[in-house]
């Protein structure tokens, strides 16, 4: 495993952003900012003509790291430990569970939460849960 | 116009990420390792992202949702669902599993296409793929459930 240090300030000040576009999403085109289910809604069937802003919505995820940096010149140290096959079964796994949940961490976690849904508490908890265990036993049985 | 707001909105979404950390899987994967709490290499990063965002969230939404419509949009879509069937603890316990093998969600995990990471493409696609069994199989099933008649004792 790769060390990281505790980031507090950065990362609240990170949430807070996360969530003032949760609420801008919601002003502007009065939806949810569950990335997983922008990005579901990317592929067929189509019930709504969203498509377009769903695409521009992913495209500023995307757009994100290069403005950084062209701004600061670089950006910060991303590392990824897992290897091909686990990024293949990770992938699918995380994609097949947030439509079959109707949800993942910003649809569930950020905006259920903020809703008081009962239902985003149950998803949050048990994927938290699922998640803990998981790397638990990657790293601590194997 | 609709369009360039969402895409500046995503753009915010992904700074936030990017400031956050939650764009490195490491400190994903620091934070879900609950065992490296006596090692002292737990990264409690992730709490302060989701407690940041949840309180802005909360506070923002109150005002929002007072509104008689969105800017853009004809109304809220606001989901109302409020019972716990198998699907909301099921597909969570799929997608946790998957969050923890690779310190990927969706939103970081498109972000990270930005970085120029191929381990980030393999990801998504697989992703996708996923996402697309899903939404095929949960049709397959409510069609079925159409088609098959109901018996009027069960109705």
């Amino acid at each position: 495993m790769v060390a990281t240090s505790f980031t507090p300030i950065a990362s609240l000040l990170g949430g807070a952003m996360i969530g003032l576009s949760a609420i801008l999403l919601m002003w502007a085109t009065g939806r949810i900012a569950g990335v997983s289910g922008i990005a579901a809604r990317l592929f067929p069937p189509y019930e709504d003509g969203e498509f377009a802003g769903r695409l521009a919505f992913v495209a500023g995820l995307i757009a994100a790291p290069v403005l950084v940096r062209l701004v600061t010149g670089s950006l910060p140290v991303q590392t990824i430990a897992a290897g091909t096959p686990m990024l293949i079964v990770a992938g699918l796994l995380t994609g097949f569970g947030a439509v079959w949940g109707s949800g993942c961490t910003s649809g569930h976690g950020v905006c259920g939460l903020s809703r008081l849904s009962v239902r985003s508490l149950v998803a949050t908890i048990t994927f938290m849960a699922t998640g803990v265990a998981t790397v638990f036993v990657i790293r601590h049985w194997s | 116009m609709t369009i360039l707001v969402q895409f500046a909105i995503g753009l915010l979404f992904g700074l936030g990420l990017i400031v956050s950390g939650m764009s490195n899987p490491a400190k994903v994967l620091n934070f879900l390792d609950l065992g490296g709490i006596p090692a002292g290499t737990w990264d409690a990063s992730l709490a302060l992202v989701m407690a940041g965002a949840v309180a802005v969230t909360f506070a923002g939404f109150r005002h929002v949702l007072k509104l008689a419509r969105p800017f853009f949009a004809e109304r809220f879509y606001v989901p109302t669902r409020s019972d716990i069937d198998s699907k909301i603890i099921v597909g969570p316990a799929i997608f946790g599993i998957g969050w923890g093998l690779a310190g990927f969600c969706p939103g970081p995990a498109l972000t990270a296409l930005g970085f120029g990471s191929t381990s980030a493409v393999i990801f998504v696609a697989a992703m996708c793929a996923g996402m697309v069994l899903a939404r095929v199989i949960a049709q397959l099933q409510s069609a079925t459930r159409i088609a098959a008649p109901v018996h009027p004792l069960e109705s």
